[in-house]
């Protein structure tokens, strides 16, 4: 990129920044940047509680446990522990795919709470609790075991959930799982991430260690971390990982079951989607089954040979033959998508904020297509994951850690990007803008967009955004 | 009758607070004001004098049993006691479970909505303990008690405790209406025990409202679930008890803004009553071997 385009960019945070108290100001310009080719950091700080009064974008860590990396467990039910709100107003929000017969031995769309009252507050919940665990069975006896999912009262009134399901687990024989996530936690979604990492940890992971005698491992037996089978990602994924010759045990934990968890520790190798809310397991199953983690990326044709390739390189030469044998049966394929869409879709610019892997991971699958990221940024990345992003992004990107309301849209009024991918809070403000939009999130209701057929979803969905014969119809303001 | 008068008892934990109060609130009675009495303890004993019940069907047990607070009526939280003294607990979880905190918002907010004070002249507040938390500040919250009244004795952590709920009305005293109303000593036999109530009081931008003395007829009383008024109306302590009532009722909007101290200071006070000793700097820290 030209130094117009820097100087640009630094005008865009100079920008912003003067709209804000002194305080804010100094506090917010640690978090935006201008990316500088080379450099092995992004240089913002991130990770850090967000500033009061802006709107940032960040979910909470009960977003983090229940929603992102619990609730996908499809023959579990997961208990949203408190009032009613906060799972119902989630419920099946993150389409995370799955099959099975839902209320019957798969539960991921339904929304269980513990409906606190005002009476379950001042006296406690630990008895309904109990009492509820006692129903769960009843009603659903083909469920697997139960997490319990913490909002924030619990952790106000200090009710012993840990006790609870000690107590139950041995009462019904099935793994409870109490996860302490209470929004009032941390900075963002990301600390939730850790506690369920941590409680798939220490009450499913290692207590089954020693189960599953009978289960007969191959030397090709890989887990799909990380990846939730947001519109059904997972599939595609797991498509060309056994195409390569691979078996792979565990989906942790997109249309996954209790049982892959307890198979975890039996892998050979953990293949990680989203780094971020898995990266702490990983480590752990690293250091204690010695099992080595590889991070792959299956968003476009330029990543998915590469990740495919990198992965076989684990492996002996049956499955790297069998790894180029996949990448010749869809290079036709990708280069018909390519061939049809990059005509449209050559040189138009997008600016992605998203969670913690997407930002990133995105970036090949547009450059695929002729596109152009100038800006980006997470939600709750923390700095390894902008470390990372500097193998994707290219000179002059703009960078924005825990974007506010306010910096997102003044940033795209100044860069005017040809696409704006974000969510659902951010989608109706810029498409008002009149800015193409995708949600980059639930994939706006589409996808898969990751895997070998992802990407001619990816690419129809981008088109259609950018290219809707809807933009004519508006007068840009400029 | 006037303008309906809110006052709250408050102090450390065994100090008498729901003896003192009852008793006081007896005498009002005796001077013709309809009282009513909220407890906010989870125990639910600062009404047995008034009753001569040990414990009563609480606000939060009564809900608990039916549902919800709102399935429940006035009539089955209200009892009446001694010279028609109108009683209500808010009861609250056993120690350990829950919040007891917010029990006390949910009885008073139900006592408050369902007309609980209407016709009344006085509503008295008898929180327990420490204000350890927003639950139990809510009786020094806007538009409830105008008029805090501390027990406190000689002892050290009784001050101590009297500073602390200073502190938990000061915070609310600029953006509410609510004051220190004075401290009420009751009568341990330290020494120096006036003196240094009083000194506290004046520290503390208030006065000692009464120094109540000690008198095992208020035991004798207690055995019986009565207070003194009740049980010897000619006694001395009643009568002790019955002056106090008149400096509350003539203490109407004569209460402070408090300046509670700090830690030092405090105990700068009771060094210099020779309460406690100075402190050998020397020796903080070191176990009985090494020193």
């Amino acid at each position: 990129m030209s130094t117009d385009v820097k100087t640009r960019n630094k005008e865009a945070i100079e920008e912003v920044l003067a709209a804000y108290p002194e305080k804010s100001a100094k506090r917010r310009t640690k978090h935006l940047n201008v990316y500088e080719s080379g450099n092995t950091e992004c240089n913002v700080k991130s990770n850090i509680k967000s500033l009061p009064g802006v709107m940032t974008i960040r979910g909470c860590a009960y977003a983090g446990s229940y929603g992102v990396v619990w609730s996908p467990v499809k023959d579990m039910i997961h208990l949203s522990h408190g009032p009613v709100g906060c799972g119902h107003y989630a419920r099946g929000g993150r389409r995370s795919y799955y099959v099975g017969t839902t209320g019957v031995d798969t539960f991921t769309t339904m929304h269980f709470t513990s409906d606190f009252q005002e009476k379950d507050i001042v006296f406690g919940g630990d008895k309904k609790l109990d009492k509820l665990i006692d129903e769960l069975e009843t009603l659903f006896p083909l469920s697997k075991g139960i997490t319990v999912q913490s909002e924030c009262p619990i952790g106000l009134i200090g009710d012993d959930i840990e006790a609870v399901s000690k107590k139950k687990a041995a009462q019904i024989g099935k793994p409870v799982v109490p996860n302490r996530c209470e929004g009032f936690r941390g900075v963002s979604q990301s600390l939730g991430h850790h506690i369920a990492n941590d409680t798939i940890r220490d009450w499913v992971l290692d207590p089954a260690a020693g189960k599953h005698q009978d289960f007969e491992s191959t030397p090709y037996d890989v887990t799909l971390l990380g990846d939730y089978n947001i519109g059904g990602d997972a599939w595609g994924s797991r498509i060309i990982l056994e195409e390569m010759g691979l078996r792979v045990i565990a989906q942790w934990s997109g249309d996954g079951t209790l049982k892959e968890f307890e198979l975890g520790s039996k892998a050979k190798l953990n293949l990680l989607h989203c780094y971020r809310s898995v990266n702490y397991i990983t480590r752990h199953m690293e250091e204690k089954y010695g099992i080595p983690f590889y991070e792959f990326n299956f968003f476009g044709p330029t990543k998915i040979k590469e990740s495919v390739r990198e992965i076989a390189a684990l492996f002996d030469e049956s499955i790297q033959e069998k790894a180029e044998k996949a990448i010749a049966k869809y290079q036709p394929q990708w280069d018909a998508v390519i061939e049809k869409y990059r005509p449209r879709l050559e040189g138009k610019k997008v600016m992605l904020y998203v969670g913690g892997l997407r930002p990133r991971h995105t970036i090949g699958a547009f450059e695929d297509l002729g596109m152009e990221v100038i800006g980006t940024g997470y939600e709750f990345a923390h700095n390894d994951d902008y470390q990372r992003t500097t193998h994707e992004v290219k000179d002059s990107t703009l960078i924005y850690d825990d974007v506010t309301g306010f910096e997102f849209e003044k940033f795209v009024e100044k860069l005017k990007p040809d696409l704006v991918g974000s969510g659902v809070k951010e989608k109706y403000i810029f498409q008002k803008m009149g800015y193409p939009f995708r949600q980059m999130h639930s994939w706006d209701y589409s996808g898969p967009y990751h895997g070998p057929d992802g990407f001619a979803i990816f690419a129809r969905d981008m088109d259609m955004a950018v290219n809707s014969p809807v933009w004519k119809m508006t007068k840009a303001p400029w | 009758m006037g303008a309906l008068r809110q006052i709250a008892f408050y102090g450390k934990g065994g100090i008498g607070k729901s003896t003192t109060s009852q008793n006081t609130l007896a005498a009002l009675a005796e001077m013709g004001q309809k009282i009513l009495i909220v407890g906010c303890d989870p125990k639910a004993d600062s009404t047995r004098l008034i009753l001569h019940a040990k414990a009563q069907d609480t606000v939060l047990s009564l809900a608990a049993e039916a549902g919800s607070v709102e399935d429940l009526e006035i009539e089955d939280v209200l009892k009446f006691g001694y010279r028609d003294i109108k009683c209500a607990e808010s009861g609250g979880p056993e120690p350990g479970v829950g919040c007891a905190g917010r029990g006390v918002i949910t009885a008073i907010n139900f006592l408050e909505e369902n007309g609980a004070y209407e016709g009344m002249d006085y509503v008295s507040y008898d929180v327990l303990g420490d204000v350890v938390c927003g639950g139990f500040a809510m009786p020094i919250r806007e538009n409830k008690a105008q008029e805090i009244y501390i027990v406190m004795s000689g002892e050290m952590m009784a001050m101590y405790a009297a500073n602390n709920i200073a502190k938990g009305i000061l915070k609310y005293a600029n953006a509410g209406g609510v004051r220190l109303g004075g401290l009420v000593c009751n009568e341990r036999q330290t020494d120096k025990e006036l003196e240094l109530a009083e000194a506290l009081a004046k520290k503390l931008n208030t006065t000692l409202i009464h120094f109540v003395p000690r008198d095992n007829i208020v035991q004798h009383a207690e055995l019986r679930r009565m207070t003194v008024l009740e049980y010897a109306p000619d006694s001395k302590q009643a009568e002790e008890y019955r002056q106090l009532a008149q400096k509350i009722h003539a203490n109407a909007g004569k209460g402070t803004i408090p300046t509670p101290i700090t830690m030092d200071e405090l105990e700068d006070m009771l060094l210099e009553f020779g309460i406690i000793e100075a402190v050998d700097e020397s020796i903080v820290g070191k176990a009985a071997v090494a020193a």
